[in-house]
């Protein structure tokens, strides 16, 4: 019988060889599109339980990992609750890290970016846990809170800018929302947290500031207009441009109207200045046809329009349409049609026109730093373009000034402080109330803020809505907060 | 060239085996030391009684064959205490990141039984004076297996659990009698196998070079097959039925020598598989999981095999170490899915070393069936011998997607006193019949001769 008991101990040398090859295939092959798994728990713990970093405004922690007993091993928490919900984003354990900059700078916190090579190397070989770089914002705490305090409960954002650097100073998208609820340890009250804001038609996670559903930009993107007009020549001060009460538009049965439906001077006629002191359609009309769509358009672009930007968070690209024909542009250089802007793209185009015509890069993030607050990286002020020449510039800021000295702007006057500005109330066309947009810089002669303001649908005032009554004393206590 | 002829005294090995033993209990105990500070960062303070202790049995074992079985193979026992205590280390790992207190986890029920297993093993070794013995008991041996292979399914005492309804309850005891029935069956075979194996192997027919049965010599794996058919459907036992039919089909092929066995099994094996495959939804739901265990559907179904596997990915090559992963995210950690739970925490090399271990054991059992003189201890030891493999193929082939899962105990190492009782009982007898393969001079063994005299057997003795 000893020759079959070899054979079948063949047989056995070929089941257990079977095994060997099936445990290398899992534990090696297989191994790491295993951990990639999106439902692999052990993965997401791994990511999850790492000490990961601070983020910092003005000093203090708004978002901050504590540890724990559990499972998970740290918590993140939210001293400040919704205030920062759009800037810090949330990091869960069943959701990841989500919107804002938990999301967008995800790598840096958690200590796996490039960026912290060498310190995982030095954590490596003294010994020390790897721990995520903390991030430091350009954040004003003041302007955030005047921002969010104005705001109230209407629906909108406001984004400040710091038109020297493009350090963003404010950046409020309401409503908001507790990132506490989404990081939580107990996992079903997470879920279903996750699951109420999803639900909830006022889109409590959408960041409105920079992305969202784009809002009509209405008048505030006649300073665009109006920069084209200058640039090309095709408009000067002096010039006397055609504004009456409508505008009857080439190849086309629908007119142009005012907002008041009056002629905006004289003789049907009015300057580029008192144009947009008062916010006249009618001669911006004009002017968009005079300029022309391809002039607009790269006027547009100029001010960051279609630039895929980060902050580090993804912004979405603002849009100005292509093809147009002569109605269709008339309407565009009012920022009606099919214009389409973020909030922050708004504050761009102010803070190019305070920064003398040079767009600085928007950026949130001031100073990334060690596990031991030593400063590893902080980003220099990037030039985005120069929108508009210096003089162009100077023009528009004193137009600006005068939009909020004697114009439709007045509501954002502040005492003994200099400030430029421009109103908007952007027809939806769909029975809705108008958005009520303004964006401002301050002081005029010396700007250390660009503001943009949008109240969506009427905010609390509903079809009696206006840019300059709504969203201008937004804009005036975020500039107040910090000019002081 | 002058070559002097010498009578051959082969060596016993128990000084070997006692090394080993010690040197498994060592690194049982440093296995142990490594977990709780993993775990707790902290030495266990039991350290030395119990492991005093798990050193006590082990080499009270030795001593027992060294009295009673010199001659038996010095590797099993090492093996075996290597298996059981690494086992028992890993179930006190679940225990501790499962929040039981040491006084009442599941390791110090492990421990019991394994104290209960090597005393009734040592007791075995001491009343078995000859594995030929059993032979008388062929018959009783096929009731008794029979009987406990059955006992499932008697109406007050049986019991079902998850699904299968292979477990024994009377009072607070709960057995389960399928892993002792696969010994007591395995005598029965080699009994009846050594008896018939004449009729079974000469007539046959000739087809494409295959000696094939007769109709009539069907009957034996037959009834085999629907006793299997009957353990799958009635008590939803996979691996069971897999593992007694696997068994038999072996066992009558080692008999008889004919491959024409191996090819009739292979195909009632196929028939039975498909049918069942046909009529079972969990059949089918079992093949669904080990096709693609990670989509959507498998997922919901059933996600034990998705998550063995990624515990697995996560050890790689050299594991997180013992006490610093998350085998605790498998389920069934500590039995169906301890060999998941090594995987991920000692590494592609560490369960290289498990799988050798296995392998290791084996491989003494078949040694010992081709030393052994008499069929009847041949078939015994070649049974038990590829009953473990078998076993260890079906369980860890199930966890590591080789066939698809059916839930068997992994051998010496799953939580489970009825298997560690059965697996004990098991190498009791293959020790003994290995005592019997390596001693010197069989003649001189009065109770072989006896034995040798009263059976057909023909004693071959070896120069």
């Amino acid at each position: 019988m000893n020759a079959p008991i070899r054979r079948l101990g063949v047989l056995i040398a070929a089941l257990f060889v079977g095994l060997l090859v099936a445990t290398t295939s899992i534990q090696v092959v297989q191994a790491p599109s295993l951990r990639a798994l999106s439902f692999n728990r052990r993965t997401l713990l791994d990511n999850y339980s790492r000490d990961r970093g601070a983020i910092l405004i003005a000093g203090t922690p708004v978002a901050r990992s504590v540890k724990t007993d559990d499972d998970l091993g740290y918590l993140r928490t939210y001293p400040q609750a919704a205030l920062f919900s759009h800037v810090t984003g949330y990091y869960s354990f069943t959701y990841g890290a989500g919107g804002g900059i938990e999301g967008s700078s995800d790598a840096l916190l958690a200590g796996t970016a490039d960026e912290l090579f060498y310190q995982r190397i030095s954590d490596l070989l003294t010994g020390t846990a790897s721990r995520g770089a903390t991030l430091e914002l350009t954040i004003n705490p003041k302007a955030q809170q005047a921002a969010s305090d104005a705001l109230g409960n209407q629906r909108g954002a406001v984004v400040a800018l710091d038109p020297r650097t493009g350090a963003i100073l404010a950046m409020v998208s309401h409503p908001q929302y507790d990132p506490n609820q989404l990081s939580g340890h107990d996992l079903d009250a997470v879920e279903a947290a996750m699951k109420r804001l999803t639900a909830d038609k006022t889109t409590p996670l959408v960041n409105r500031a920079i992305g969202g559903n784009l809002y009509p930009p209405g008048s505030v993107f006649k300073i665009v207009t109006a920069a084209a007009a200058l640039s090309t020549g095709a408009v000067t001060e002096q010039t006397m441009i055609p504004a009456p009460a409508s505008m009857d538009l080439p190849e086309s049965s629908a007119p142009l109207p005012n907002y008041d439906l009056r002629a905006c001077g004289p003789n049907n006629e009015t300057t580029l200045r008192h144009a947009l002191e008062i916010s006249c359609n009618t001669a911006f009309g004009w002017i968009g046809l005079k300029v022309g769509a391809t002039a607009l358009h790269e006027q547009a672009k100029k001010f960051g329009f279609e630039s895929s930007l980060r902050v580090p968070m993804r912004v979405t690209s603002s849009v100005f349409p292509a093809d147009l024909d002569r109605p269709h542009t008339a309407q565009s250089a009012i920022g009606q049609f099919d214009v389409r802007v973020t909030p922050l793209q708004v504050a761009m185009i102010s803070a190019a026109i305070a920064n003398n015509g040079v767009l600085m890069k928007p950026y949130l993030v001031g100073k990334v730093l060690g596990p031991n607050l030593e400063t590893i990286d902080s980003p220099t002020p990037e030039v985005l373009s120069q929108a508009v020449s210096p003089q162009v510039a100077a023009t528009i800021r004193s137009m600006m000034v005068s939009v909020v000295e004697t114009g439709t702007g007045r509501p954002a006057r502040i005492d003994g402080i200099s400030v430029a500005g421009k109103t908007g109330t952007a027809e939806q066309g769909n029975g809705k109330p108008p958005h009520a947009w303004f964006t401002a810089f301050a002081p005029a002669d010396n700007p250390q803020i660009a503001v943009a303001v949008v109240v969506e649908d009427g905010g609390n005032l509903g079809e009696e809505a206006a840019g300059g009554r709504l969203a201008g004393p937004i804009a005036r206590a975020v500039m107040k907060a910090v000019i002081g | 060239m002058i070559t002097t002829v010498q009578a051959l005294t082969p060596k016993t090995r128990r000084t070997t085996e006692l090394l080993l033993v010690v040197v498994a209990v060592g690194l049982t105990l440093m296995a142990w030391v490594s977990v709780d500070a993993g775990v707790r960062g902290a030495v266990p303070a039991e350290l030395f009684t119990v492991g005093g202790g798990l050193l006590a049995l082990a080499v009270g074992f030795h001593l027992v064959l060294r009295w009673k079985a010199a001659y038996a193979d010095p590797l099993l026992l090492p093996i075996a205490t290597l298996l059981n205590g690494l086992g028992l280390v890993m179930i006190h790992r679940i225990d501790l990141s499962a929040g039981r207190p040491n006084t009442s986890g599941f390791a110090v029920n492990q421990l019991i039984y394994t104290g209960i297993a090597v005393v009734l093993a040592a007791a075995l070794i001491i009343w078995l004076r000859d594995h030929r013995l059993l032979r008388r008991y062929s018959y009783t041996a096929m009731a008794v297996g029979l009987g406990l292979l059955l006992m499932p399914l008697l109406p007050v005492i049986g019991n079902e659990e998850l699904g299968s309804r292979i477990w024994i309850r009377i009072g607070p005891m709960s057995f389960q009698p399928g892993e002792l029935a696969k010994i007591v069956l395995t005598v029965f075979f080699a009994g009846y196998l050594v008896q018939t194996r004449d009729v079974l192997s000469i007539a046959g027919r000739k087809v494409l070079g295959f000696t094939f049965p007769r109709a009539r010599d069907l009957g034996p794996i037959l009834i085999a097959w629907m006793l299997s058919i009957a353990v799958l459907v009635f008590e939803r036992d996979l691996g069971s039925s897999l593992l007694f039919f696997g068994l038999f089909v072996a066992m009558l092929y080692v008999a008889t020598e004919r491959v024409g066995w191996i090819a009739v099994g292979l195909l009632l094996f196929a028939a039975g598989a498909y049918v069942a495959w046909l009529l079972f939804g969990h059949v089918q739901q079992r093949v669904a999981l080990w096709l693609d265990p990670f989509s959507q559907a498998s997922m919901e179904t059933s996600d034990q095999l998705a998550k063995g596997l990624m515990g697995m990915g996560t050890g790689g090559l050299f594991g997180t170490g013992l006490g610093q992963g998350r085998p605790y995210l498998t389920a069934f950690p500590d039995s169906d899915f301890i060999f998941a739970s090594f995987g991920e925490e000692i590494g592609l090399f560490g369960v290289f070393a498990l799988l050798m271990l296995f392998a290791l054991f084996v491989e003494r059992g078949v040694r010992t069936a081709l030393g052994v003189r008499d069929g009847f201890g041949k078939l015994l030891a070649i049974g038990l011998a590829f009953s473990v493999a078998l076993q260890v193929f079906v369980v860890i082939g199930g966890v590591t997607r080789v066939i698809p899962l059916t839930g068997l105990t992994t051998p010496f190492m799953s939580r489970g006193g009825s298997a560690l009782l059965a697996n004990w009982m098991l190498m009791a007898i293959l020790l003994r019949v290995s005592d019997q393969a390596r001693r010197p001079e069989p003649v001189e063994d009065p109770v072989a001769r006896a034995a040798a005299a009263s059976a057909e057997t023909q004693v071959v003795r070896l120069p």
